[in-house]
């Protein structure tokens, strides 16, 4: 479920070693792009901390069972600070999806088109993310259709994350 | 009907730009654009400078009225206003707010501004360059999206999948856009044509946005000065009356944009409830307005707008958005007539806003016959969203 999967039609590994990003075999885009910044008693730190080890991790309110993503502090539905963090399936639907071909970052300067969608998780209310949809960047993409999460690990970084990325199943 | 409204009670007195130049262009610093476009708009009213005792502006502008008055030599200071949010999503709430200012007493004369000089301060188009990011940040530029059309299309990708909204729709608002700046002698696209094959062969920036989907970047500035109506009518122009004003966001809108899509109402443009304050402070409702110009940092934006302003149903986009239907003076609804942020200068919709004012008063280079009612919508991006209803006296 990890990055032995990627490499294989992503935009990072046509990108080369041309351009100011590092192309790594096993991430979807080349190093260089923000990374995460977190840490103790930061809001998100429970989902990237789930993120490493392979777990989807959002915020529900337990005196509602609502879910809301991003994390807030306070639950939108019954202002209270009391919530809880807890593992979702991490799978979805793809929600909409947007393929660049202008990027402006200088890490991406020769790497091709490269496909952004965004995920509806239906078994966690309908919450939303982001990511990038693996495999051929030139791929058609379709709405509705079911996606795993794919945990893409950068453990070479100085302070190591895990992003959350999409494949479509089957 | 109680007297909490705007109607009627505050003028449009002069407006003024500078010259419109492409990004990084502008021979003069950023302030220098904003007082010249100031000294302008006093120039069209016949209004002395430091009369102005109030300043109302948007999106984070750098020239804050305590530089403006001191250098003016502003009489007496009276009303500082900053309009919350990015982009041009808060152009009409600015005028909203000086409008505001003048009904309630705290200021009499106010001036709406906004200047780019992105040679000397930097590009909207760009993307972040720092190398760790916090919070929401991390949650979409870690993937990629860094820039606004990129942060954009897929809720437009979204809202045409729900209603079957075709590629043609955008290309017939880009090519209106371009239709008009070739009338327009100010628009920096005057005399740059846009056909349809030529804007089918463009390259992609972010599907579904080709490059005449996207706004240009510019440099300039632009002033629109307001009075109370009662004053406006004793001035050198014919008064352009503000008839309602609203803004807002769809519930739970997220606060970055680097989130939209955590928005529930994720496929809109956020002006369902707003539109509906506007048209019941104005007293009309869509099928008075005789020309629009909306917002268009990308054209997904102005179909959603539009459909949200009540003006057609979003299945019926692809009938509507059609050149002959948008072009002035035929079109059953002439939209973007200066060229707009497409076309004739992206001033974060200020341009619009003093289009819409210059229909009301007969002088576009794309005039509708007989404007009583002209809409001008800033957003949809970056919420809060805003909208304005301008009239002339004959709307009252």
């Amino acid at each position: 479920m990890s990055n032995s999967y990627l490499g294989l039609g992503s935009p990072a590994s046509a990108a080369g070693a041309t351009g100011e990003g590092v192309s790594a075999p096993g991430y979807y885009l080349p190093q260089g792009l923000p990374v995460p910044l977190t840490g103790p008693n930061d809001l998100y730190e429970p989902y990237w901390q789930g993120a490493r080890n392979e777990k989807l991790i959002v915020q529900r309110n337990p005196a509602t069972g609502v879910y809301q993503w991003p994390p807030q502090w306070i639950a939108h539905d019954t202002q209270s600070f009391d919530l809880d963090w807890v593992e979702v399936a991490p799978q979805g639907l793809i929600y909409s999806w947007t393929r660049v071909w202008h990027p402006v970052h200088p890490a991406l300067k020769d790497v091709g088109p490269y496909i952004i969608v965004i995920v509806e998780l239906p078994h966690a209310g309908g919450i939303r993310m982001l990511g990038n949809l693996l495999g051929d960047p030139l791929q058609t993409v379709v709405i509705g259709t079911e996606v795993d999460a794919i945990f893409e690990h950068h453990d070479d970084a100085a302070a190591p994350f895990t992003l959350v990325q999409w494949r479509t199943m089957g | 009907m109680n007297d909490r409204s705007l109607r009627g009670k505050v003028a449009v007195a002069g407006v003024g730009e500078t010259t419109y130049y492409r990004h990084s262009q502008a021979p003069e610093p950023e302030f220098m654009l904003c007082l010249k476009a100031i000294l302008a708009a006093c120039g069209d009213a016949g209004i002395d400078p430091r009369d102005i005792d109030g300043f109302a502006s948007y999106s984070d502008d750098r020239n804050t009225p305590m530089a403006l008055s001191a250098a003016l030599g502003t009489h007496d200071l009276r009303f500082a206003n900053m309009q919350w949010g990015g982009g041009g999503g808060g152009v009409a709430g600015a005028l909203a707010n000086a409008s505001a200012a003048i009904v309630s007493g705290l200021a009499d004369c106010v001036v709406v501004y906004r200047a780019l000089a992105q040679g000397q301060f930097g590009r909207f188009g760009q993307g972040a360059q720092f190398p760790a990011v916090p919070g929401e940040y991390a949650l979409a530029l870690s993937y990629g999206p860094m820039a606004p059309a990129q942060f954009f299309a897929p809720k437009v990708t979204r809202f045409m999948h729900e209603h079957d909204v075709g590629q043609g729709a955008l290309r017939a608002i880009a090519m209106t856009s371009y239709h008009h700046a070739q009338a327009n002698p100010r628009a920096v696209m005057y005399g740059k044509p846009l056909t349809e094959e030529k804007y089918d062969e463009s390259r992609w920036i972010a599907e579904p946005f080709h490059l005449y989907d996207c706004c240009m970047e510019n440099d300039g500035a632009a002033a629109i000065i307001l009075v109370s109506a009662e004053r406006a009518r004793d001035l050198k122009q014919t008064p352009t009356f503000i008839l309602g004003a609203a803004m807002g966001a769809a519930p739970r809108a997220s606060g970055s944009p680097t989130t939209i899509f955590a928005t529930p109402d994720y496929p809109s443009s956020y002006f369902k409830p707003v539109a509906k304050r506007l048209y019941a402070m104005a007293q009309v409702g869509p099928q008075d307005v005789d020309v629009v110009q909306c917002y268009e940092n990308f054209t997904g934006g102005v179909l959603m707008s539009l459909v949200e302003h009540g003006f057609f149903e979003p299945e019926e986009a692809m009938d509507f958005l059609r050149l002959e239907n948008l072009i002035a003076p035929t079109g059953k609804l002439p939209l973007n007539t200066s060229g707009g942020n497409l076309a004739e200068c992206y001033m974060h919709g200020l341009g619009l806003q003093i289009e819409a004012v210059r229909q009301v008063r007969g002088q576009s280079t794309s005039q509708v016959p007989d404007v009583n009612i002209s809409l001008a919508v800033g957003g949809p991006m970056s919420p809060p969203v805003s909208t304005i209803l301008y009239g002339s006296e004959a709307s009252l």
